[in-house]
């Protein structure tokens, strides 16, 4: 295990050592860019052979949960920025409190998300048989919507299949990038957790100071990756036909 | 200040999705994003400050997530074109004939 501070053998200074780990770091979310690029190339391609399907789709996502989780994430990247400048100035106790306040907030984010899908699971928006897109527009009292929503709602999706008449597939297709992506996002959000737990004990002891603090400074970058992802992710999704509605 | 940055970006994408501008929505909120990813990267993520080696490989991301992004879509948007004119060239039998 990793001394705190220590020059490695390959390295001449501490300096030349933490420029090497902010590169690395840099390297594998430059991988991540990637990965999550091919994910939005599917989407651009899908929503290009299917708009009316993809508005109508993305009109049904919570645009309240999905702003606040917005706001949260922007926060948390916020604390987390603050938590990195701390270990550089040296002071310990306000590494540990930003750490803490970066992993609730993810929590925070994490939670509404268990919110929104299972409010898409009573809606009979999960892909696979019981996918029905118009199934809120029929039973708005179980969705909870109001005899307003409900009636745009209807109108919505009748001019959809006018304009598609295998609508349902095709939002099907919407839900399943949907859940991919928010999906995959939300898997980086449990490990950045993990992470952040880990960095929360190390700093409890002290560990990190202007001297050492690669793992703040490294594990910071992957944060605010996750957080630029969902800075797109959420146009994409959740924003994008609301002019049409 | 960054925060606050992101903040009315955020504010910002939301209203001007309820607006109407026709094409240009899409290029207004992708617009709104890469400007709130470019603080992030500058600012929280320290890509102003850092060396000029790790700034090359902050670019090259990039250009090769354009490279990804470019030639598919180029392909996916050319795909229902004319006929090439390989295609409609005549059949080898003919052209010894």
């Amino acid at each position: 295990m990793h001394r705190t501070g220590e020059l490695y053998g390959q390295f001449q200074t501490l300096e030349q050592q933490k420029e090497t780990a902010t590169l690395g770091m840099w390297v594998f979310i430059v991988q991540e860019i990637l990965f999550f690029g091919g994910l939005f190339l599917a989407y651009t391609v899908n929503r290009h052979a299917h708009p009316t399907a993809f508005g109508v789709g993305g009109n049904m996502l919570s645009l309240k949960l999905g702003g606040a989780n917005t706001v949260v994430l922007i926060a948390s990247s916020l604390t987390m920025a603050m938590a990195v400048w701390s270990a550089t100035t040296s002071k310990k106790k306000l590494v540990t409190l930003f750490l803490i306040g970066t992993l609730v907030l993810g929590c925070v984010f994490l939670g509404v998300k268990v919110v929104e899908y299972k409010e898409k699971f009573d809606h009979h928006l999960i892909p696979g048989h019981g996918f029905d897109i118009s199934y809120c527009s029929k039973n708005a009292a179980a969705c909870g919507l109001s005899a307003k929503d409900a009636a745009t709602e209807v109108e919505e999706i009748e001019n959809g299949l006018k304009a598609d008449p295998d609508l349902n597939a095709h939002a099907q297709l919407y839900f399943s990038l949907y859940f991919g992506m928010t999906g995959l996002h939300a898997l980086h959000m449990v490990v950045g957790a993990g992470l952040l737990l880990w960095l929360i004990l190390q700093a409890g002891k002290g560990r990190f100071d202007a001297n050492y603090n690669t793992p703040v400074e490294n594990i910071g970058l992957y944060w605010h990756f996750v957080d630029i992802v969902w800075i797109y992710l959420f146009p994409l999704l959740y924003l994008i036909n609301r002019h049409l509605a | 200040m960054i925060f606050l940055a992101l903040m009315v970006g955020t504010g910002m994408t939301v209203w001007a999705a309820y607006q109407n501008f026709g094409l240009f929505n899409i290029v207004i909120a992708l617009g709104i994003a890469s400007i709130k990813a470019t603080l992030v990267i500058l600012f929280f993520m320290h890509g102003k400050y850092s060396s000029r080696r790790t700034k090359l490989v902050i670019v090259c991301g990039f250009f090769w997530l354009a490279i990804m992004l470019g030639l598919t879509l180029a392909d996916y948007s050319s795909r229902h074109a004319e006929p090439s004119r390989s295609q409609s060239r005549p059949a080898p039998a003919e052209q010894f004939v």
